[in-house]
């Protein structure tokens, strides 16, 4: 018995670990003083000042502009190049197949920095198009890697009975493989929406003067220290992808539940 | 016929363009960077030398070299430790549990990595959370210094990272199959037995792939040694990044890259001689 409540406690000290942080500046979030120093008053004031600090209401706009745009072109991508890369023989396939997986495990800041030479290379001024086309360049590979896994040797079972049937290429795609892939397209998706919201490094390189995103602007306040209207923020951005997480959470498991019954 | 080659085209073309323009191309261009120099306004001077690949083992350089290695492997460590046994005691909890307790460790990681590493700033510092917990439970007299030093960044490193541990090692560990523990255990094996004849073979390949997946940006995430260092402990980040942004050497810079990513390339090959699968890799 004993031992169960030693294990119990090591995984709620797992997870005190990982929320610990976040605790701390929601806390800090109805701070009535203005730094995250001390605590002074139990205020919502913050909250309301979040739309007075323009700075920060732009950085954040841009932040999901980036996060939006680049998340629906890396997906429409690495979507069709999943398929093609696993149905058409063309030059380079080989290749093509080990060289997607570089920008997935080298490390972001080499990344940055090559990205940032090309565009001086080409002359491309930084700006937040610079910081899109970034995203996508290391989005891709995730979206091709999840939509890769639905594809197994079933399909070309069932692509070739519909070919027989006389399904066109293009009624195939829409009618088989889209339902087949759709799980994959999503998991992708979600993944690399987080990937570019949570990215720090590859923006910073990239950016252009003007294009703050959210992680650079608390980059650059940092050293004078971070208003809790910051923390306001971020607490209303967590709230609601918490909701999301846990209704997603409750559809799967009703869902599991359903198959079993 | 006509038709099949422009739907093979929509689907062939896109990636063709996207590999060689944002892969190949700029890694290509850092390699041929790395063997020009550098003028002292920033200026690249097209001339062929080796000079940067052996400057990366100036003694000053090496340091830094050593010191990042080190903090990546310290940070690696704690993380299978905090992980390995995670995993174990949710193994034989149910599908809808093991659910819930992946994305739970999601969660933090929603929100971007710069403002869960300033929170803390908050927990860590001088008049911080801890300290001032630690002075009213009597439990020292005088602040501890827990960050601008090496470990404030262990400590935003292990924080950063180990969800990428956590995810394959538990991936891994809940798929071993049950009646392999079970009939060792009839034969009369011994808990330590079983765990080094059967779940670190099983689990060896989630191991390596977290382990490349934290040790890795492990020795670039500058931002956690600018703020948790106080910029005072230098990792290849750092160095990196100093090269391109203040330093302006982009030809030294992009010989510690390319140098980086043979490194990378190494560990990779590892992973896969261990059984990994490169589609497994930076997969939630």
């Amino acid at each position: 018995m004993k031992g169960k409540y030693s294990k119990l406690l090591f995984i709620i000290l797992v997870f005190i670990f990982l929320y610990l942080p976040i605790g701390v500046l929601i806390a800090y979030s109805f701070n009535s003083g203005s730094t995250n120093l001390i605590f002074e008053d139990f205020s919502f004031k913050w909250y309301l000042n979040i739309i007075k600090n323009t700075d920060l209401v732009n950085a954040f706009l841009n932040t999901l502009l980036v996060a939006v745009t680049s998340t629906v072109i890396s997906t429409v991508i690495g979507t069709i190049s999943a398929y093609g890369l696993y149905k058409f023989d063309f030059p380079f396939k080989k290749l093509i197949n080990s060289l997607i997986y570089i920008p997935i495990v080298i490390p972001e800041i080499v990344l940055g920095i090559s990205l940032l030479s090309v565009y001086t290379l080409m002359k491309l001024e930084l700006s937040i198009y610079s910081i899109i086309v970034s995203h996508i360049a290391f989005s891709i590979p995730y979206v091709i890697v999840s939509v890769k896994t639905t594809l197994t040797s079933q399909t070309i079972t069932y692509e070739e009975a519909a070919k027989d049937l006389g399904a066109s290429n293009y009624s195939i795609f829409k009618k088989i493989i889209m339902p087949i892939i759709t799980p994959g397209i999503v998991s992708g998706a979600t993944l690399v929406f987080t990937l570019s919201l949570d990215d720090v490094v590859i923006s910073y390189f990239t950016a252009g003067p003007g294009s703050n995103t959210l992680p650079l602007y608390i980059y650059s306040i940092m050293k004078s220290g971070i208003t809790p209207d910051v923390n306001a923020l971020t607490s209303i951005l967590l709230l609601v992808t918490f909701v999301i997480l846990i209704t997603l959470t409750i559809v799967q498991s009703r869902k599991i539940r359903k198959e079993a019954l | 016929m006509k038709n099949n080659k422009i739907f093979k085209t929509i689907f062939t073309l896109p990636i063709l363009v996207y590999t060689f323009i944002l892969i190949v191309l700029p890694l290509l261009y850092i390699l041929f960077l790395s063997f020009c120099t550098s003028d002292s306004y920033g200026g690249i001077i097209y001339e062929f030398t080796f000079s940067n690949y052996i400057k990366i083992f100036d003694l000053t350089y090496l340091k830094i070299l050593f010191k990042s290695a080190l903090i990546g492997v310290i940070t690696t460590i704690i993380c299978i430790l905090i992980s390995y046994p995670f995993a174990l005691i949710l193994r034989r909890k149910s599908a809808h549990i093991q659910n819930l307790v992946t994305k739970l460790i999601m969660i933090p990681f929603l929100t971007n990595s710069l403002i869960r590493t300033y929170g803390w700033i908050i927990l860590l510092r001088k008049n911080g959370i801890i300290n001032n917990g630690l002075i009213m439970g009597g439990l020292t007299s005088s602040p501890l210094n827990l960050m601008y030093n090496r470990f404030g960044i262990v400590v935003g490193m292990v924080y950063t990272l180990l969800p990428f541990m956590l995810l394959p090692i538990c991936s891994s560990v809940f798929e071993i199959n049950n009646d392999l523990i079970e009939a060792a255990k009839d034969l009369g094996a011994k808990p330590l037995q079983i765990f080094r004849k059967i779940i670190i073979p099983e689990t060896i390949s989630g191991v390596f792939n977290g382990s490349l997946m934290v040790f890795i940006p492990a020795i670039g995430y500058f931002f956690i040694t600018d703020i948790l260092g106080g910029g005072k402990i230098m990792i290849i980040g750092n160095l990196i990044k100093n090269q391109f942004l203040t330093a302006r050497n982009w030809p030294f810079g992009s010989a510690i890259s390319i140098f980086l990513i043979i490194i990378t390339f190494l560990l990779v090959k590892l992973y896969k001689r261990l059984g990994g699968k490169m589609d497994d890799l930076g997969g939630f």
